[in-house]
């Protein structure tokens, strides 16, 4: 028996209708979940004080400053390259053999697993430059992580700059350089910040690459050749080891509010930005 | 000195554009460098054959950890991808503009979502429930294949709305005016014209599966044996390394940074193979 088209058509969409009620319902629950076990935890004392007992008790400070000045490091030696990059390949060069495999390459380190990284940046950072665990072990791993986003969003920001810019600019008798610093790089600001937001998201939730190169000392750092431990490793450590769910999931909370609000922002950026290019 | 300082600037842009690929060399060359005299030393054939892996031994063999990340890898497409195609197909076809540009970004929020926090969902609510209604000891493949599932859900669905929106409407009303329903429509005419788009997708979320490793580590339950079903316990090659790389010394050591270069082998050749697609795609 073959069915009408018009059924198996009805049949088809309520399929489809219902796979993406699945996810949407799968992506509200872990929110959900995970606000709603751990937010009840969260207050200034627990942001700001210190954690005791391997972090049964008190809070979550020193990951915190981890967790912001990781990041940091990582977008400081990151972000000249992948806007380097992305002018070279946008603004400096045509389409060629040399521009696909630079492409390429950053397509690979993309997709490079975290725990890679991690024992690259142990292998490397930690043990044959003798940088120890380390913030700056860390940072410059993270740095190598984030590069291809960089890279890729900066490009595209650029390129959305329409072509009219740089023919008057070039008209003016400005150079290459001058067009590229004073008009071409304002005008893709925007998208070049949304990256850098992504990228900042990312690195705040990495663990597999941090735990193996910034180590997971719960101190607070005195200098960057110190080890630090972000939220993401404080989160694993004391999921894994059982040792606060209490402490587990308000950790969680923290994380996942600041990753929300860090895409929800570049977003919004790169979206007013793709309003103001299509006027 | 305009000139003279344009140059200067040229040369500096082209030497950062490499920086991208020197990083990649680097990354591939420390890897191989700690890993590959390993596995010749003890042979390629008992590496990857050998299901024994104690290194307190000295007997390294991890045929179970690629069976076990095949395992996980196969469960998470499941999972994953009828849920990203169907999502994406219903988002691209038959939503309006307006709509699609809030549900996809918000999709994509789950992409940001940490894995560890991925992780902690399985440990807490996932296994239970698989523990108490299937039996078993609910941190198990079928935990880390829905987890994993989950996780590369963003990458399949994003892809493919993007590949089915690329086609162009001409086809869709060729399709119309031979009097094709809608679905007909999208399974006859729009699908198959998106099709490298999508396989594109596929192969970078299944690079994502096989090389997530600490929602993994959580919910897989890491017995270093080879599964006998999907209720069972594996240990994937990330979870291998991420877990015993903190106190491994000596040749337990090279033994990891090996199951690296067996992992980084298999990424490698999924990137090549999503290039390709990606490729064939433009083409068209």
């Amino acid at each position: 028996m073959k069915l009408h088209p018009r059924y198996t058509q009805i049949g088809a969409i309520s399929l489809l209708v219902i796979a993406t009620l699945i996810t949407l319902a799968i992506l509200v629950f872990i929110i959900a979940f995970v606000l709603g076990r751990g937010l009840l935890y969260v207050n200034a004392d627990f942001l700001f004080s210190n954690p005791e007992d391997m972090g049964r008790a008190g809070g979550i400070f020193p990951t915190l400053i981890g967790t912001i000045i990781l990041p940091l490091l990582a977008l400081l030696i990151a972000t000249p390259l992948g806007v380097g990059t992305s002018i070279y390949l946008t603004e400096y060069t045509r389409e060629s053999r040399v521009t696909r495999i630079i492409r390429f390459g950053a397509d690979c380190l993309a997709g490079i697993p975290s725990i890679i990284f991690g024992l690259f940046g142990y292998i490397f950072f930690v043990t044959t430059l003798k940088m120890g665990w380390s913030i700056i072990s860390g940072g410059l791993t993270l740095a190598f992580m984030i590069l291809p986003t960089l890279i890729r969003t900066s490009e595209e920001a650029i390129k959305a700059v329409p072509n009219s810019y740089r023919e008057v600019s070039f008209s003016l008798g400005a150079t290459r350089w001058q067009t590229v610093r004073k008009v071409v790089l304002p005008n893709a600001l925007p998208g070049i910040v949304t990256g850098i937001m992504l990228s900042v998201g990312r690195s705040i939730g990495e663990t597999a690459a941090v735990i193996f190169t910034a180590g997971s000392s719960l101190k607070l750092p005195g200098s960057i050749f110190d080890s630090v431990r972000t939220m993401s490793v404080h989160f694993y450590v004391l999921a894994r080891e059982g040792i606060s769910n209490e402490n587990a999931y308000a950790t969680a909370a923290v994380l996942v509010i600041s990753i929300l609000s860090i895409n929800l922002v570049s977003y919004w950026i790169m979206n007013r930005f793709i309003a103001s290019k299509l006027k | 000195m305009k000139i003279f300082s344009e140059m200067a600037i040229r040369r500096v842009l082209t030497g950062i554009a490499f920086s991208a690929i020197a990083m990649l060399i680097l990354i591939i060359l420390f890897i191989l460098k700690e890993g590959l005299p390993f596995i010749f030393q003890i042979g390629p054939g008992n590496f990857l054959l050998s299901s024994d892996w104690s290194p307190l031994n000295g007997k390294f063999g991890i045929f179970a950890m690629i069976v076990g990340s095949l395992w996980v890898t196969a469960g998470a497409l499941f999972i994953g991808l009828p849920l990203g195609l169907a999502g994406a197909i219903f988002l691209a076809e038959f939503l309006p503009r307006w709509a699609m540009r809030i549900i996809k970004p918000t999709i994509e929020l789950l992409a940001g979502i940490p894995s560890v926090v991925y992780g902690f969902i399985g440990v807490m609510v996932l296994a239970p429930i698989i523990r108490d209604s299937l039996g078993g000891p609910g941190l198990s493949i079928m935990a880390a294949s829905i987890i994993l599932g989950v996780m590369i859900l963003p990458t399949i669905l994003s892809i493919s709305i993007d590949s089915i929106k690329a086609v162009p409407n001409s086809y869709r009303e060729g399709s119309f005016a031979l009097g094709a329903t809608h679905w007909q429509t999208i399974h006859m005419a729009v699908l198959p014209a998106a099709k490298s788009g999508i396989i594109a997708g596929i192969i970078l979320g299944l690079g994502r599966a096989i090389g997530e490793t600490m929602a993994v580590i959580m919910v897989v339950g890491n017995a270093a044996k080879i599964p006998a079903s999907v209720l069972d316990s594996a240990r994937p090659l990330t979870a291998n390394i991420a877990l015993e790389m903190g106190y491994a010394t000596g040749m337990h050591r090279q033994a990891l940074f090996a199951t690296g270069v067996v992992l980084l082998i298999i990424i490698m050749m999924l990137n090549f193979a999503a290039n390709t697609a990606i490729k064939n795609m433009v083409k068209k």
